[in-house]
């Protein structure tokens, strides 16, 4: 018996994929083109399965701010945030992202990940009490494991849910935290945040919002759900990262909150890991001066997140339960589903494929993610491959179409 | 809430059979893991189901102990005995 015995029933699960044409969970891409284009086996695909909302990987301003500061600052900062790792850089970038936010402060986390396991472990401590949404991301969910608070779960985006455990729930002892998030990445689905501050307020618990997914997309400005949904000011907490709209990897928080930055001392995912390098701060600093210059970006990436998902309804598949740039199609099982994505991926399509327990209900999900970069012919491209495909495995009739009549009315975009 | 432990057994298993039927009866030592088949997502949402029909609070770190139908068994009964969560 060796310590790997533990994870027989995940070797077992894995070599029925492994076995498949090809692995979904190796893939590894020959070269990046562009935001939206790789070169995998030899062969062109296009990027249907990123996080790179608004394109900015390969942005140009992007890119030489973080030259200048690999140039000039270097490689690492080869310590962390309250030693030797606080530069110039990182305090300007926390100073720009609490302007972007209209917020007091913000600090800055090395991931997404980070910044989720830092302020929900740090804030939910002894005696308090954490709820979180049944459909949390998995950072949630180990940040829950991490606080010494009690942790309640309540169901998905239903805040009489959330409002009836929170009425069980002995407050004597401590605070009340609350955490959901914008868009939850699995099915594209947004929080019902009016609803869930009204919780909020009636409790007089906290309220921390992951935008991770929602940020450069949402809102007039760019600022994600609570934004679009005018709840700003009953938020506490806005989490969020820099590799998805951002195009880069970090992880911030903002708030109003005058204690907020005791947090630097006592968040030990904040304390204990090396500080974000010079160049990838600069990028990030970069990427959100662009959205504060050019927020409209976000309106490209919605428009596409509709083109595709209203091409994919029309087809006959069944998909999650609103437009967003992410959107999440239901495979009848396991096996369908990675038969798909093999087929999809000879079309030239790369996307995501999630499996149980990563997803919720335990459903079998391909998971598409549009960004600004694409073009209609892009996304028209995809929806021929899933109409083609999708019939070849008998999920849809054959010729149906994905393209609108001129007269569609236009649809409301979340949070209007 | 049961006062004794075999009402509340068959409460237990009643809502586990609504989930999903036991192929063997469930006693006290059915493993939930190992003997029902439930992976640790369906375990949370059994643990939400048992949270309404008792009304009460089942911290998430109270059940990370919990391997069989008898320990969960306790775990009601110790918080709906305290009265808080």
């Amino acid at each position: 018996m060796t310590i790997f015995k533990k994870y027989d029933h995940v070797k077992t699960a894995l070599s029925a994929y492994s076995e498949a044409y090809r692995n979904p969970f190796n893939i590894c891409f020959d070269r990046i083109q562009s935001p939206v284009e790789a070169v995998y086996q030899g062969k062109p695909v296009l990027l249907l399965g990123t996080n790179n909302y608004l394109g900015f990987t390969f942005d140009e301003v992007c890119i030489e701010a973080g030259r200048t500061a690999l140039a000039e600052a270097g490689t690492g900062t080869t310590g962390s945030r309250v030693a030797n790792g606080t530069y110039a850089g990182h305090t300007a970038l926390e100073a720009r992202i609490a302007e972007f936010y209209g917020r007091r402060s913000a600090m800055v986390f090395s991931t997404g990940y980070q910044a989720n396991l830092g302020m929900v472990a740090a804030l939910a401590g002894k005696g308090d009490t954490l709820f979180i949404d049944a459909d949390s991301h998995a950072s949630i969910y180990d940040a829950a494991r991490l606080s010494t608070a009690n942790v309640i779960r309540f169901r998905h985006n239903d805040p009489n849910d959330l409002a009836r455990r929170l009425a069980r729930t002995d407050r004597s002892s401590g605070s009340c935290l609350i955490v959901v998030e914008g868009i939850y990445s699995m099915m594209g689905d947004s929080a019902p945040l009016r609803e869930i501050a009204a919780v909020k307020r009636e409790a007089g618990a906290y309220l921390m919002v992951d935008e991770a997914h929602a940020m450069g997309v949402l809102g007039e400005h760019g600022r994600g759900l609570c934004e679009a949904h005018g709840v700003e000011a009953d938020v506490d907490f806005v989490v969020g990262t820099f590799s998805k709209s951002l195009g880069t990897i970090g992880g911030f928080a903002v708030s109003d909150h005058e204690d907020f930055d005791i947090l630097r001392v006592t968040s030990r995912p904040y304390m204990f890991t090396a500080s974000l390098p010079p160049s990838i701060i600069a990028t990030a600093h970069a990427a959100l001066g662009r959205i504060m210059e050019q927020p409209t970006r976000g309106a490209v990436v919605w428009s596409n997140g509709l083109r595709l998902y209203s091409g994919l309804k029309r087809l006959g598949f069944e998909l999650g339960p609103e437009p967003n740039p992410i959107v999440a199609v239901q495979m009848p099982n396991p096996d369908i589903a990675l038969a798909f994505w093999n087929r999809l991926l000879d079309y030239g399509i790369y996307l995501n494929l999630a499996l149980p327990p990563a997803t919720p209900s335990g459903s079998a999900l391909l998971r598409a993610s549009v960004t600004a970069a694409h073009t209609e012919t892009n996304i028209n491209q995809a929806l021929a491959a899933f109409a083609d495909v999708g019939a070849e495995l008998g999920l849809i009739r054959r010729g149906c179409v994905a393209h609108a009549s001129a007269d569609e009315p236009r649809a409301v975009q979340a949070g209007e | 809430m049961p006062d004794n432990q075999n009402e509340l057994l068959a409460e237990i298993a009643k809502i586990i059979g609504s989930l999903r039927p036991p192929s063997e009866p469930i006693t006290l030592t059915t493993s939930i893991g190992r003997d029902l088949g439930l992976d640790s997502v369906e375990v949370m949402d059994f643990v939400m189901i048992l949270e309404d029909r008792f009304d009460i609070s089942i911290p998430l770190d109270n059940i990370a102990e919990v391997e069989t139908v008898g320990d969960l068994c306790s775990v009601v009964k110790s918080i709906a005995k305290s009265g808080v969560a």
